[in-house]
């Protein structure tokens, strides 16, 4: 434990009341600097989702407002519906291939990473920070810039003769979007994972006439999997529930959750339904969450 | 002498590739937004020649420099706060032990991994329940704009701010602030004068990340900005769905470089030498 006690009177001998007296002395203090925040978080995260939960189980009245009366489980049971399960399994598929491919573009990235000396890695490390943190919305539009009519993209398909690729509002669009906003949030925690593995485990592999291929796939890869399930999770949440992305590169064929749940809200005013939904949402991303913490796993 | 686990032959040269091209990747679009935005052509992926045009556009614009001046607002402020909360609530996990703690520790990671949709809803329907009852019961005359998107840009940022401080403190010894307090300083002035200019770097850190963040959202702002009042981002995001004009391109480059700009000081600040 780092509690640091101090017993402050000259006089005082250990005595163990003395001691209790003391850490919960320490005890208060430490309630006291957490509190503000404590109480934020009690208040916009724990009362707030409550507030969501119960407004799934209103009534939307005729005038798009919504009745906190007439409880049911409407909301719900329109996720079964064909438009609304057609949104759900693209979703899900979109954010599943959006986590394959970031998982298989990171993971040699890592690796490589890993094997540079302490000083390269640092600084290619900053170079993985800094789009991890710009600005979203302006990298999301830096495509739209570049798969757009006449755009750069266009223009060199153009120019070696395949034609103008019409890449802008389709799905593909959009999963590219998405790698390119998730990716620094696979390869940063496969990297953690992957640094920490002792290289010696992998000599040894390979001193026992292991192939490359074998001690990749029975050492090194189960040793990072902590990284791979915590990077996995960090980029099919964020997809699932993406508003922005498709927003700017999908069309109208490409509505995933995120945007489906904004529209519930701000154009066909169904609360009570995008409530559900959200909370569907979030329900996924705890479970995810804590089956990985279960498992033992450390670097979300 | 073990055999060499170092790639070699054509398992080095994919690795090579592979990280060429995800720097590419990362690196690529934003330059050609750069460069387009200083495209003298009405299409914003065409070059047309050497123009500043498009930034005088922007900072002409009486609603994007509104909406800039209520963006730093809001970010400063929110900044301020958060630093505050943040700063107290990584203390309280790294030094102390106390009642509710791990319940605390879990409920901090809620804002880093929660998806914005879903927060941005939880904000909406909070403000709408409980905005009239705290303005009949303070009469604080509140109204969906600053006070809406700042209190949540709070609410995600004190999360932000107390893991990067609490980095700091972890990585720190002890030996100092115990030494202090066997000298019989008080705990405030073992903090004050002993554990405080070593968080420092943290807290910077900590606190360029929060204005970056507060700088960057869009969809929880969008939920609970009021008509009218409005952040850059949700301007931007508006303007980019009527359709793509070059103006939006130097907005665009403006935001990529202040919020870069921030990155790369709160990484330096962060990186300080620890008892530097």
């Amino acid at each position: 434990m780092k509690t640091v006690v101090k017993i402050d009177t000259e006089t005082a001998t250990a005595t163990p009341e003395f001691e209790k007296a003391a850490l919960r002395q320490e005890s208060r203090r430490g309630l006291f600097l957490a509190l503000p925040a404590y109480l934020y978080l009690i208040f916009f995260f724990v009362i707030s989702l409550f507030i969501v939960f119960i407004y799934s189980f209103a009534t939307r009245n005729r005038f798009g407002g919504t009745d906190l009366s007439g409880w049911n489980l409407d909301s719900y049971a329109r996720i079964s519906e064909p438009i609304v399960r057609d949104v759900l399994f693209r979703s899900v598929w979109l954010a599943f291939l959006t986590t394959v491919i970031c998982l298989v573009i990171a993971y040699p990235f890592a690796y490589f990473l890993s094997t540079r000396r302490v000083a390269v890695r640092n600084i290619m490390l900053v170079f993985v920070m800094i789009p991890f943190w710009t600005n979203f919305l302006v990298r999301n539009f830096a495509w739209r810039v570049i798969l757009g009519n006449d755009g750069p993209l266009t223009n060199a398909t153009e120019f070696v003769g395949l034609g103008s690729a019409e890449l802008l509002f389709t799905q593909t669009a959009v999963v590219l979007g998405l790698v390119y906003g998730y990716l620094p949030f696979m390869i940063l925690p496969l990297y953690a994972a992957i640094e920490r593995i002792d290289r010696r485990l992998l000599e040894a592999s390979r001193d026992l006439y292991g192939t490359g291929l074998q001690s990749f796939r029975h050492v090194l890869f189960p040793l990072s999997m902590p990284g791979v399930i915590a990077g996995s999770i960090l980029v099919f949440v964020p997809s699932l529930g993406a508003y922005v992305t498709p927003e700017i590169l999908g069309g109208a064929k490409t509505t995933l959750l995120g945007s489906y749940i904004v529209t519930q809200f701000l154009t066909a005013r169904n609360w009570p339904f995008g409530a559900a939904l959200s909370f569907v949402l979030m329900l996924v991303m705890l479970v995810t969450t804590i089956v990985y913490f279960r498992k033992g796993g450390r670097t979300l | 002498m073990s055999t060499s686990v170092e790639p070699r032959g054509w398992a080095k040269a994919a690795l090579h590739a592979n990280g060429w091209f995800v720097y590419m990747f990362f690196y690529a679009p934003i330059v050609l937004l750069v460069i387009y935005s200083f495209s003298n052509s009405r299409n914003v992926g065409t070059w047309g020649g050497f123009t500043l045009d498009w930034y005088s556009d922007f900072f002409d614009s009486s609603n994007a420099r509104g909406a800039l001046s209520n963006s730093v607002k809001i970010a400063i402020f929110s900044t301020i706060i958060s630093v505050a909360l943040g700063t107290m609530a990584a203390l309280s996990l790294e030094r102390f032990t106390f009642r509710g703690k791990k319940v605390f520790d879990a409920l901090l990671y809620l804002p880093i991994i929660i998806p914005d949709v879903t927060m941005a809803v939880m904000m909406l329907l909070f403000f709408g329940e409980f905005f009239d009852v705290l303005d009949a019961l303070f009469g604080l005359g509140l109204r969906k704009g600053f006070w809406s998107i700042s209190i949540s840009h709070i609410a995600f940022n004190i999360s932000f701010v107390s893991v990067v401080v609490r980095a700091r403190l972890a990585g720190m010894d002890t030996d100092l602030e115990e030494a202090a307090i066997d000298l019989y300083a008080s705990r405030w002035k073992a903090f004050r004068y002993v554990t405080f200019p070593q968080i420092v770097p943290g807290i910077a850190g900590g606190a360029l990340l929060a204005m970056t963040l507060s700088l960057d959202d869009v969809v929880i702002t969008q939920f609970v900005s009021g008509p009218g009042w409005t952040t850059l981002p949700v301007y931007v995001f508006g303007l980019i769905r009527k359709g793509v004009t070059p103006l939006i391109n130097a907005v665009s480059v403006t935001m990529l470089v202040v919020s870069m700009l921030l990155v790369v000081l709160s990484i330096v600040a962060q990186r300080v030498r620890r008892n530097g």
